[in-house]
């Protein structure tokens, strides 16, 4: 037996052949050309071919990885519009006459040095997708194809160093493992692993010699360890260890996959906000019970125009699709004149977060609202459990006229015999003051209301909270947003409506038992918060946490709210 | 010319999404836009390249200074200005 320990960067074990992983080289010597014309012509095709592959890439990145990891290879197409990257590279064609190959590795090694010479590690995790951008074009330039990492046997990869577009081009099912010689826990290597959640190894000092392809290793991802000739007991005790990780893992997700209920059986619901079919995964992962808030903003950001109904359905019902039959919140289009979105006619405000915003759009553009709740109605089936709501309202005339066009989607939808799902809720978010003093009209209208602290918190302390002179004066512990919210809560409660919250504060261990103490019906928050919010709930007493409740609408000030609840903890 | 000294304060600074939301969002326009990192004193690059927007390794809490210079200068200001107000689009 022979073992490597390198730095353990995600969990598990993986038992299985080797396969080692040898990307293609190409010069990138200097040469002299003559006349530069056919030179550029031959980079700038060499551009359109990689900008092709990297969109490809990223489709596909996005059905096997998910949204967030596929952002990387927007990235480097922004990377090949780059003005300065490219210009340099032409420069040096022009100017100094030398092939594209030496302009591209030179320009690119440029840019990444300086990228390594900054402190932080993230910026210096870019110079690899520098060095990835440049193998690409140069792998363009000479007509050599990606189409090489086909592997016909699930395997553990071994490399020098894994750059996202390496990694993207191995089938999923087929990584038992990563191990790299380079690289650091934030490198992509272990970024990905952790995504695919397979076990990883970086920076593990082995000499590829050493390794036969296809030989039996052994990837402990929690100790860093690769293990080669191994004997057959060794092999069996790796076996058994696997085994047992398996049952620790499981045992893990299963608590968090209990429901939220209090010492005294309080029973919560504990739900995700999400932004995307990736987040709706990994939010039943971690235990998710539903979603509170799914962000919307997205496809309109995406789109570059207004997505129709068809394009909205289709990326609503993946969403709905992954959740089943638990709940889902949706939050109707929230944006306003802070964001650039050329199509929908946002001007520049002065006060943007006062302007022409969310469901205020409403009135001079019903059909948006009416296309988007279509939208969602018409991608829910018949298990789903959905629920839409209106972001800033301030007023009961808003409310009635989102909820009649919400009553006239489903009508419409009905008469085309569009409309499967069964259960379906109408509720509003209380983020503005002026709702939360009047949730008992309000109430007429809606099935529930969910609370957004952080714009609550906003406008009712009048501090534009992006201001870092003022923002000191914002925070949801102030007495008065409290009150708000415990208001809503009884009010809604009062008229037979439940209640949610939706901002940073309901995955907050300190504000928890203070919530949880007024009453509220739905905790929604980042799904990574959702375990330990829910642990957290098991160990409170309702009764304990009403006092604490009571004892903190009583105090002063933000300061003194924040002792109280410390001396609780 | 237009110049604006700007606190970031998202958490992450202007990398990731956020160095391609301004990026982008200079590229709408058509005059000079060029960008310092007040904080670490460093060199002033065009804002409308993502790789020298990176090479200013700007974290959260550092100061940047914009400076748009030539056709449609004030809307480029105000549409730079009010990304990173927004937090670059993310509140919530």
């Amino acid at each position: 037996m022979r073992q490597y320990t390198g730095v353990a960067v995600s969990g598990g074990i993986a038992i299985g052949p080797c396969w080692i992983y040898r990307p293609v080289s190409v010069s990138t010597n200097r040469k002299p050309i003559g006349d530069p014309k056919p030179e550029i012509e031959r980079f700038e095709k060499a551009l359109r071919d990689a900008e092709v592959q990297l969109e490809q890439l990223y489709n596909r990145a996005l059905e096997s990885i998910g949204e967030a990891d596929a952002a990387i290879f927007e990235a480097h197409k922004l990377f090949l519009n780059d003005p300065e990257f490219i210009g340099a590279i032409q420069s040096a064609i022009t100017d100094e006459r030398i092939n594209a190959e030496a302009a591209v590795a030179e320009t690119a090694e440029g840019f990444a040095q300086q990228m390594l010479a900054l402190e932080d590690d993230y910026f210096k995790a870019r110079a690899q997708d520098i060095r990835d951008v440049s193998r690409r074009i140069l792998y363009c330039l000479n007509g050599i194809s990606l189409d090489q990492f086909k592997l016909s046997q699930p395997s553990i990869i071994l490399a020098e160093d894994l750059t996202p577009s390496d990694t993207i081009q191995f089938e999923r099912t087929m990584i038992l493992g990563l191990c790299t010689r380079h690289g650091g826990p934030t490198s992509h290597t272990a970024i990905l692993a952790r995504s695919l959640a397979v076990p990883a190894a970086v920076s593990i000092p082995f000499e590829f010699t050493n390794f036969h392809e296809g030989s039996e290793v052994i990837l402990n991802g929690d100790s860093g360890t690769l293990t080669i000739e191994a004997s057959v007991d060794e092999i069996e005790s790796a076996k058994n260890a696997q085994q047992q990780w398996e049952l620790i893992w499981q045992s893990r997700l299963k608590s968090a996959s209990e429901p939220a209920r209090s010492l005294d059986g309080k029973l919560v619901e504990i739900v995700a906000n999400i932004g995307g079919v990736e987040d709706a995964r990994q939010a039943v992962e971690f235990g998710a019970e539903g979603v509170g808030l799914l962000r919307t903003e997205f496809l309109y950001l995406d789109f570059g125009r207004l997505p129709t109904e068809e394009e909205q359905t289709a990326i609503y019902r993946e969403i709905f699709q992954v959740m089943g039959n638990r709940p889902v919140v949706v939050r109707t289009l929230d944006i306003g004149g802070d964001k650039q979105v050329d199509y929908l006619d946002l001007q520049q405000e002065s006060n943007p977060f006062l302007g022409w915003r969310a469901i205020r759009m409403m009135r001079e553009h019903p059909e948006m609202l009416l296309t988007q709740m279509r939208s969602l109605l018409k991608a829910a089936s018949p298990e789903s459990d959905l629920r839409i709501m209106a972001p800033m309202v301030s007023s009961v005339e808003e409310v009635q006229q989102a909820r009649e066009i919400f009553e006239v989607a489903k009508a419409s939808l009905q008469k085309e015999n569009d409309l499967r799902v069964r259960k379906t809720q109408f509720g509003i978010m209380v983020e503005i003051p002026s709702a939360a003093l009047i949730i008992e009209h309000l109430a007429e209208y809606v099935d529930f209301f969910s609370i957004g602290t952080n714009d609550l918190t906003q406008y009712t302390v009048a501090v534009d909270r992006t201001n870092e002179r003022v923002a000191y004066l914002a925070s949801p512990f102030h007495p008065a947003v409290l009150k708000l919210i415990d208001r809503t809560i009884r009010k809604a409660h009062e008229k037979g409506r439940w209640v949610g919250l939706c901002g940073e504060m309901a995955g907050d261990p300190v504000a928890v038992p203070l919530l949880l103490g007024m009453g509220l019906d739905e905790f929604s928050m980042s799904p990574s918060a959702i375990p330990a919010v829910k642990e957290l709930i098991r160990r409170q007493d309702t009764n304990r946490c009403k006092e604490i409740a009571t004892e903190a609408l009583s105090q002063p000030s933000i300061q003194a709210v924040k002792e109280l609840l410390a001396r609780q903890r | 010319m237009q110049s604006s000294d700007i606190l970031v304060t998202h958490p992450v600074g202007l990398h990731a999404r956020p160095a391609a939301e301004f990026v982008k969002t200079a590229g709408k326009f058509p005059c000079n836009i060029m960008v310092c990192n007040l904080t670490t004193a460093g060199k002033t690059v065009n804002a409308k390249s993502i790789l020298s927007v990176l090479t200013l390794g700007v974290q959260q809490g550092h100061t940047i200074r914009i400076e748009a210079d030539g056709e449609k200068e004030v809307e480029a200001m105000t549409a730079l200005q009010g990304l990173i107000a927004s937090n670059f689009g993310e509140t919530a």
